[in-house]
């Protein structure tokens, strides 16, 4: 992992100072509110329903065991005990007094760890695939690279007011699984023909209002000029992106209006200048952040455990928690663990603070004291031995932390909605809660196999509910809280954005239609097809016809009280 | 005469910001004697006659380029970028290219909402002189200019990034 030398302590102490001055000339009145909030925003802190909400950057999903400590003693000190970790592999706390956000900041500098620009119209946390540096189909791990990007745009004094916010995701591995197609920058790192590192660069993804998948506009960029090309699209960005309506803001909108071709040709004319500038990458800056992401002290072990292997075949619920949650590793005898962070009856996402030291004292047991944050919003032990399965798994559901349920319809991404979130239309965690109630049965689950569920509370889109095989979106009508559902959504290599099938429905209507939908896909399935090959094979009008075919009762009048 | 920030010094300034009036148009507004920031507007539609000036300098507004100054810059005595919001962040590059491409090395001026939290940026993408906000006070604003040391990446103040300035240790785990 990344460990700070003493220019980043130096940035980060700097920066808590600054911002607690911040804090003093908000509370005395010297900066309006107006003012401070992009002040505040730049340092994670937003105004929510209830109170401020504090995120704080998790670069890249990387974290030690000490640092998710100090994460659980924030949740403890000045939260109501527990954090909610987000689709951009952050985590956030809901309930933070203003008067406190500064102390924060300055126990997570003590830890490596920070705020910055985790909101506001700034480039955003850079993110990643959870499972970087042991993923077996890897090309290049791309966390040196996110790392590298992290720094440079930490405080660019150019890109700090841009249109909107700005979102850069980096993915090394064959398959996608960081969602870079959704990303304003989506890097892949690739190798040409001569075995030269470079990156593919789309640009212009995003969710939203008006979901797109990125374009690529260069094929090949290699490495040591990743700073500068960035720098040229941010600067063509910055000067031309819309500013007089913030539904159309994101570069996304840009590059749709100049054409992926003239939005290329503008950057590649800015970069001229630019490339080979003393911005450009040197090998031993490379090498210098690569040295951290080197791989931990891999023991020789077979590429098989026998008792493991035993556990498997005689023990049903191991065998099922590993078919979920465990993944192939690239290290012979090892594998990377999902700890699910989807238990029925607790909010996708969350954690409590105790939970939170059990995993760290677990990383620090069984995976070399490190941790990783997923955009599906669950945690990864990346680097477990095959022969420590069995006694993970059983601490690991003592906790509450082993639902075997990753990929499947239960391992729903969620934004936290109208419960906390200002700007949400409806409400999604008890939307959430009442499907999983629902489908409470792992044989059902399992049946139904891999499934991505999505839901957000708004069009924001925070949710990814574009990109979900079901999506479900909370709309606001007539001062009522409607779900909108599509079908047909994916992330991963055949990222794609989902159809609406037809008019929305009330909260309580809700698990019945993912029933009726799971229903058809159940009854037209091939063997071993996934729901979303279903999908694609049938289209959305087989699913459509059944769900609206009879009235679905729902048994309150105001569905979306009943989880209130 | 009010204050500005120059150099990092708080200075009295005797620069009269001409700004278009309702009604008014770049060709026939009559600009005034003495030192005058005119809109790039009015540089443009009066050129040949404030061409000849030595006491006129030009804004630019956020939503025009540094490159509409590309045959008269090293003339200019002072050049401006407005910010009509303080979050409007389209004067940084502004600012950037006036330095970068156009190689101006006279006073770059931020005007209008100009505040002490975006000066350290402001400072780095080039601007040497600041017209802060009046109803703020300038010797807090001041302060702005120093709220970090030593940045990761480089601009225009500052040509090669941290990692070419300065030896950075090799962390490890």
């Amino acid at each position: 992992m990344y460990r700070y030398d003493q220019y980043d302590h130096q940035i980060i102490q700097e920066r808590v100072a600054q911002f607690r001055d911040q804090v003093r000339r908000r509370i005395s009145d010297e900066l309006t509110e107006d003012e401070f909030r992009i002040l505040r925003l730049q340092n994670g802190l937003y105004m929510q329903r209830h109170a401020y909400m504090h995120r704080i950057a998790v670069p890249y999903g990387m974290l030690s065991s000490k640092q998710m400590h100090m994460l659980a003693h924030i949740a403890r000190k000045y939260d109501r005990g527990y954090g909610h970790f987000t689709t951009r592999q952050n985590i956030q706390y809901n309930w933070i007094k203003l008067e406190e956000a500064p102390a924060i900041l300055a126990d997570l500098a003590t830890v490596e760890m920070h705020a910055i620009q985790t909101s506001g119209n700034c480039v955003r946390n850079i993110s990643s695939d959870q499972f970087a540096g042991v993923a077996a189909d890897e090309i290049i791990d791309p966390r040196p690279y996110c790392e590298i990007l992290r720094q440079w745009s930490t405080f660019h004094p150019e890109f700090a007011y841009l249109p909107r916010k700005f979102k850069i995701a980096i993915n090394g591995a064959v398959e996608d699984r960081a969602a870079i197609g959704m990303h304003d920058i989506g890097l892949t790192v690739v190798k040409n023909d001569q075995g030269e590192i470079g990156f593919r660069v789309m640009v212009g993804g995003g969710l939203g209002r008006t979901p797109l998948i990125g374009a690529t506009i260069r094929e090949f960029l290699p490495w040591q000029h990743a700073l500068t090309y960035i720098e040229a699209i941010l600067r063509v960005y910055n000067q031309h992106g819309r500013r007089d309506n913030i539904y159309k803001a994101r570069i996304k909108i840009l590059l749709k209006a100049l054409g992926a071709e003239e939005f290329a040709r503008q950057v590649e004319a800015e970069w001229v200048d630019l490339k080979d500038s003393e911005a450009t990458l040197t090998v031993e800056e490379l090498q210098r952040v690569a040295a951290c992401f080197t791989a931990p002290a891999y023991l020789t072990l077979p590429a098989s455990d026998a008792a493991y292997e035993q556990e498997k075949a005689t023990n049903k619920a191991f065998a099922n928690w590993v078919m979920r949650n465990v993944k192939a590793h690239k290290v012979p005898g090892y594998a990377a663990v999902v700890l699910s962070l989807k238990k029925t009856g607790v909010p996708p996402g969350d954690i409590t603070a105790d939970q939170m030291d059990f995993v760290a004292d677990l990383a620090d047991r069984y995976s070399f004291g490190e941790l990783r944050s997923a955009h599906e919003q669950n945690l990864i032990l990346a680097d477990v031995r095959q022969a420590d399965l069995v006694s993970l798994w059983k601490e690991a559901k003592a906790h509450g932390l082993a639902t075997p349920n990753i990929g499947l319809l239960t391992d729903m991404i969620c934004c936290p909605g109208g419960d906390f979130c200002s700007l949400a239309n409806a409400k999604s965690i008890p939307i959430a809660g009442a499907i999983a109630e629902r489908f409470d049965n792992l044989d059902f689950l399992h049946d139904i196999g891999e499934i991505e569920l999505n839901i957000s509370g708004c069009i924001n889109a925070c949710g990814h509910h574009h990109i979900g095989n079901i999506g479900i979106l909370g709309v606001d009508k007539d001062g009522s809280e409607w779900y909108q559902v599509s079908l047909g959504g994916a992330q991963g290599n055949d990222i794609a954005v989902g159809k609406i099938i037809g008019p929305s429905f009330s909260a309580g209507q809700m698990p019945e239609v993912i029933d009726r939908i799971l229903q058809v896909y159940v009854r037209e399935r091939t063997e071993d097809e996934k729901f979303i090959d279903t999908v694609r094979r049938l289209g959305i009008a087989p699913f459509k016809e059944y769900v609206y075919a009879t009235p679905i009762k729902t048994e309150l009048q105001h569905g979306e009280d009943a989880y209130a | 005469m009010r204050n500005i920030i120059k150099d990092h010094q708080i200075v009295a300034d005797d620069w009269n910001v001409l700004r278009l009036e309702e009604g008014q148009t770049p060709e026939s507004v009559a600009v005034p004697a003495g030192k005058v920031l005119v809109p790039l507007k009015v540089w443009q539609a009066q050129h040949a006659a404030l061409v000849l000036r030595a006491d006129v300098g030009v804004w630019i507004d956020s939503d025009e380029g540094a490159e509409a100054l590309k045959e008269d810059a090293a003339k200019l005595p002072l050049i401006a970028v407005n910010f009509p919001k303080f979050a409007d962040g389209r004067g940084y590059s502004i600012a950037y290219n006036v330095r970068s491409r156009l190689k101006y090395a006279g006073e770059l001026r931020a005007i209008g909402d100009v505040l002490r939290d975006q000066l350290f940026y402001m400072q780095r993408a080039g601007f040497n002189a600041f017209a802060v906000r009046e109803d703020k006070d300038i010797n807090d604003a001041l302060k702005g200019l120093s709220d970090f040391s030593q940045p990761y990446q480089n601009s225009t103040d500052i040509k090669a990034p941290l990692f070419r300035r300065v030896h950075r240790d090799g962390a490890s785990a």
